[in-house]
């Protein structure tokens, strides 16, 4: 082979750019790759990265969310435009089959050759397989990649499928029985990805307890009674002797246990842990560890000065590490090396923090108190399900480890200070809250981020030299909390205490008119008790210097102000003082287009439509020279209006039984919805019938951005429901909330917040949800990016709505009963105001004479507006600006002429 | 109803030489901080959108309804607000800011005006006589 002359795919002549190799896609792959292109700020350096996944590196640490989210990309890693950099090349669905150390080559599985001058090997590891009989049999899964996981999924529903009997009762469905050999964190993941299926789950442990390498015997025992909570069965010490086969099917049918007891099963996860694929190694002839991995020295370089290998395939200081974060930094110390420098591993950090089914779990440093004459304090509440241990040196004062199951809010703040002396009595970080624990300030050593080896002094440098002034700065800056975010209120703490020290203060101010943030407004108008622009600017303005008052407001100050007093209910949007306060849509309660004419969108609850209302819908458009289209949200919307025509054409509509759909304002829009089981034969809910519930309930409630909900009525989530800000999903128990989706530039899906709610538990919940969210946002923030922000994340407002975490929830209650009772039509509230009718004239002094600037052309059998060249060219159609024979609704200001 | 014939203010005294004045509503018919359109023939025989403001003290502005960033006659529909004591109106389509008092653009919001249009605004006299309303058209 080394015979042949090298070829590259990307190498162009006189390319004297030096080529790296990455064999292995995964994670640290990814990391290696972005690191290297951030930092290899001259080029100096092409990178190849050989995948044997079809895939982009995805975040195997968030594989179970796969049955979430059932999209694979959303599990990609990083930025995706991170393999478009032509310096990048991702060779996908090609593993690598050998490597020519002297030639300096690798093979692809095509049989293409490739040279190159540093070879890194990155293959992580297989699931190793426990070699018990009956492991091949049809229905025994691993659990490693998206492909594991989409054939479990495939086959727990095929048997879930096959169990179900139609019977007169209606349809019964036979459980499908999981169990998960292997109660580490592979194997609780698996156990819940199994509860999130449908299907029973055990989880078999040969050791004494769950988590046996994280934790000791008395976090295990607390976190089985909380497994068990969520349903989940756990058979300790337990050896699995053979997995036999159902007599009729052939597929997995019975487990047998060397202590006799048997288990019948439909389908069997092995979890018992990973074995390095070192087989290239091994193969080019590299050293390999007494149980497997290609050894490296603390540079993360084999005995081959041109070959390295990180992540789970390493064996660093004897052993590989099966975590992340170790194998980031490796993936660091090579690209560190590469450029030139110095860095070397400084030891794997195995600290963990995890939730396993909705439980935290959390353990770093000497977990099992392994260190000579250490000290272990204990809280435990049984009660509570919570456990709690510091490892402290023998005179109490250096940490030197905790196991935290239940409740793992010590951890984020402890978990830096290891190896550190804890001021005060090291239990009172133990007990709830805090206990009046002294407040830690971190050594600046101490590392915060552990997915990508940040301390704390790293943090506050990006403040204190690089000028970042907040925590996405600081984010960016450092990549901190950027991988699994667990760190983030931390660094939020840590940023936040550097910019007071700093002397910089943290500005949220809205505008030049006000210092303060959307949220403290909001507060501060609801506080105060104001209703006019004039009283709330003249109390929470800020005076320049020099000026005696604040000024009259901007375009970004004066909506938001509106918004909030729509909010806290203050009657019509263009009542009195408020209606200088609008938008131009909000003004003129239609959606302004580009050439100054409006579109129309009568609400269609659940988009539901009588073929009455379609009728009249159709009839007005016609009448009234209307460009129609379909929204997005199900419902009609119509282009083209005329300010002197919007009461004329709502007169009509109101007439048949229309509202305002309130598509112009930064409100609920629409409830979109599947037909759900009045219909479908797969609806398990009426999702329809709720949806028109929930659009009724929350019409007209404004916010501080646009609002979008989704029903569906069953699990294949038809309405598509997950790309809302709050989305409901039908399950055979009730419905599954989840919340924060969002489509638009940066799409989301939304987030788990509740399961199995029936109706009133459903309505209470997304009640307070969009209050909370109503009352803390930012300035439009919709709810994705605002859960991102807001005080603990998604737990964070589902201890709020759910637990009343802060006392609120009967106040949010209110707030929402104040708003469907005084919800009103705001378009039948002006068709019967004659002061507020006379705003829809074209021209104050000729109130029904349209723009003479309008000109449209005719486009499949409608109208549109004419571009630039074709008015100039006099190329359009005059007859396309109607004006109606209707009842003028508009009493235009009248003005004698003087003579 | 129909669109006034060029007036001078006869009552009111600050008649200036120069623009043609036209008579175009009741002050009362003004919210104030909200615009209105209003459509005026200039000496040239010209018809021109004209935007007129009506400020918390009552005192009136008048620029050109044309919005030369996006094209359309909209200006009438912005919001009014100050900019460091200046009053100001916001165009509702793409943002732009501009003073009230000359039409200057204060803020450009990242855009260029349309090909052809100025990126400030006309602006014209006013005069309130007698509880009207009168625009000064060059």
């Amino acid at each position: 082979m080394s015979s042949e002359p090298p070829t590259t795919s990307v190498d162009g002549p006189g390319d004297t750019r030096r080529h790296v190799v990455v064999i292995g896609g995964g994670m640290v792959a990814q990391r290696f790759v972005e690191a290297l292109r951030s930092r290899d700020t001259d080029g100096a350096w092409r990178v190849s990265v050989f995948a044997e996944e079809p895939r982009k590196p995805y975040d195997r640490v968030g594989l179970t969310r796969y049955f979430e989210v059932r999209d694979a990309d959303e599990l990609t890693l990083g930025d995706p435009a991170l393999w478009d950099d032509p310096l990048v090349e991702l060779h996908r669905d090609c593993k690598v089959s050998a490597i020519d150390r002297e030639a300096r080559t690798v093979t692809d599985r095509l049989g293409r050759v490739h040279a190159y001058d540093e070879l890194v090997l990155a293959t992580g590891s297989n699931a190793a397989v426990p070699p018990i009989p009956g492991n091949d049999l049809p229905g025994v899964f691993v659990y490693r990649t998206i492909d594991d996981v989409a054939a479990l999924r495939g086959w727990v529903e095929a048997k879930r499928e096959a169990g179900r009997v139609e019977t007169r009762g209606g349809v019964v469905e036979k459980p499908v029985r999981g169990a998960v050999v292997g109660g580490g964190l592979l194997g609780l993941e698996a156990a819940g990805a199994l509860k999130a299926l449908g299907a029973q789950a055990t989880v078999i442990e040969f050791g004494t307890h769950l988590m046996g390498v994280q934790i000791d015997l008395g976090g295990g025992q607390a976190l089985k009674r909380l497994i068990n909570d969520k349903g989940i069965s756990v058979r300790a010490e337990t050896a699995t002797k053979e997995i036999r086969p159902h007599r009729r099917t052939g597929h997995v049918g019975r487990m047998d246990f060397a202590d006799g007891g048997r288990l019948d099963v439909d389908v069997v996860v092995l979890a018992t842990g990973v074995r390095p694929r070192d087989e290239l190694a091994r193969a080019a002839g590299l050293e390999t560890g007494e149980r497997g991995g290609a050894v490296v020295d603390l540079t993360c370089r084999t005995a081959d000065p041109h070959v390295w290998a990180i992540g789970e395939v390493a064996c660093i200081e004897g052993r590989c590490l099966g975590l992340v974060a170790p194998g980031n930094t490796m993936a660091e110390v090579v690209v560190d090396r590469l450029l030139g420098g110095e860095a070397v591993f400084p030891g794997a950090d195995t600290a963990t923090k995890l939730k396993l089914s909705g439980v935290d779990v959390a353990s770093f440093g000497d977990a099992h108190g392994r260190t000579e004459k250490s000290v272990e304090i204990v809280w435990a509440d049984p009660l509570a399900g919570v456990y709690k241990k510091l490892v402290m040196s023998d005179d109490a004062r250096t940490l030197l480890g905790g196991v935290f199951v239940g409740d793992a809010a010590p951890y984020a703040s402890l978990r830096p200070m290891l190896g550190a002396e804890l001021p005060g009595d090291p239990a009172a970080f133990l007990l709830p809250e805090g206990g009046g624990a002294p407040a830690l300030e971190l050594p600046d050593e101490a590392q915060v981020c552990s997915c990508n080896n940040v301390s704390a002094g790293a943090v506050r440098g990006a403040v204190t030299e690089h000028g970042c002034t907040d925590v996405a700065g600081v984010k960016a800056c450092t990549r901190a909390g950027t991988t699994c975010g667990a760190c983030v209120p931390l660094v939020t703490k840590l940023v936040k205490t550097e910019l007071t020290k700093a002397g910089v203060e943290v500005s949220n101010a809205l505008c030049e008119h006000f210092e303060l943030s959307r949220a403290e407004l909001f507060d501060a108008v609801r506080g105060a008790d104001l209703h006019t622009f004039s009283e709330i600017i003249a109390r929470f303005g800020r005076v320049p210097d020099g000026t005696t008052d604040a000024g009259r407001g901007c375009d970004v100050c004066k909506p938001v102000v509106a918004s909030v007093l729509a909010s806290l209910g203050n009657g019509h949007i263009l009542a009195g003082e408020q209606a200088a306060l609008q938008d131009t849509n909000d003004h003129m309660l239609a959606n302004m287009q580009k050439d100054g004419t409006y579109s129309v969108v009568p609400r269609m609850p659940g988009g539901e439509v009588t073929p009455e209302g379609l009728i009249v819908v159709g009839q007005v458009a016609k009448d009234f020279g209307l460009y129609t289209k379909i929204t997005g949200g199900q419902r009609i919307d119509m282009f083209g209006a005329r300010v002197e025509q919007l009461p004329q054409i709502w007169a009509r509509l109101v007439d048949a039984g229309f509202e305002s759909g309130h598509a112009y304002g930064k409100s609920l829009r629409t409830v979109k919805s599947c037909v759900g089981s009045t219909w479908c034969r797969y609806g398990v809910q009426d999702s329809v019938g709720m949806a028109v519930h929930l659009e009724l309930r929350y019409r007209g409630l404004r916010s501080p951005h646009k609002l979008k909900l989704g029903v569906s009525g069953c699990a294949r989530e038809c309405a598509e429901a997950r790309g809302k800000d709050v989305g409901v999903i039908a399950t055979d128990k009730g419905w599954n909330v989840y919340v924060g989706g969002n489509g638009g530039q940066t799409p989301r899906h939304a987030q788990l917040l509740a399961e199995d709610l029936d109706d009133a538990a459903l309505i209470r919940t997304i009640d307070r949800f969009l209050m909370y969210y109503i009352r803390t946002a930012d300035r439009l923030q919709r709810t994705a990016p605002w859960l991102d922000d807001v005080s603990g994340g998604l737990d964070g407002v589902r201890a709020v709505v759910l637990d009343d975490s802060l006392g609120i929830c009967a106040d949010l209650d209110a707030a929402m009963a104040a708003h469907v009772e005084a919800y009103e039509d705001e378009w039948k509230a002006v068709l019967a105001d004659p002061e507020k009718l006379a705003r829809f004239g074209s021209f104050v002094n000729a109130p029904t004479t349209p723009d003479p600037a309008l000109a449209y052309v005719p486009e499949r059998g409608q109208k549109r507006p004419a571009t630039p060249d074709e008015v100039a060219a006099g190329a359009f159609d005059p007859d396309l600006v109607p004006v109606v024979d209707a009842p003028v609704l508009v009493a235009g200001p009248t003005l004698e002429v003087r003579a | 109803m129909s669109t006034l014939a060029p007036t001078p203010p006869t009552s009111a005294p600050p008649v200036v030489a120069g623009p043609c004045w036209t008579a175009v509503c009741p002050l009362d018919a003004l919210v104030p901080e909200r615009g209105v359109a209003a459509l005026v023939t200039g000496s040239d025989g010209e018809e021109v959108q004209v935007a007129l403001f009506r400020l918390v003290d009552g005192t009136v502005h008048a620029v050109q309804q044309l919005d030369p960033y996006a094209g359309a006659n909209v200006m009438s529909r912005g919001i009014v607000g100050t900019r460091r004591g200046t009053p100001t109106v916001a165009a509702p389509v793409y943002k732009q800011v501009f003073e009230l008092s000359s039409g200057r653009c204060l803020e450009a919001a990242g855009k260029e005006p349309r090909e052809g249009l100025s990126g400030d605004l006309a602006s014209y006299p006013v005069v309130v006589a007698d509880g009207v309303v009168h625009v000064g058209l060059g």
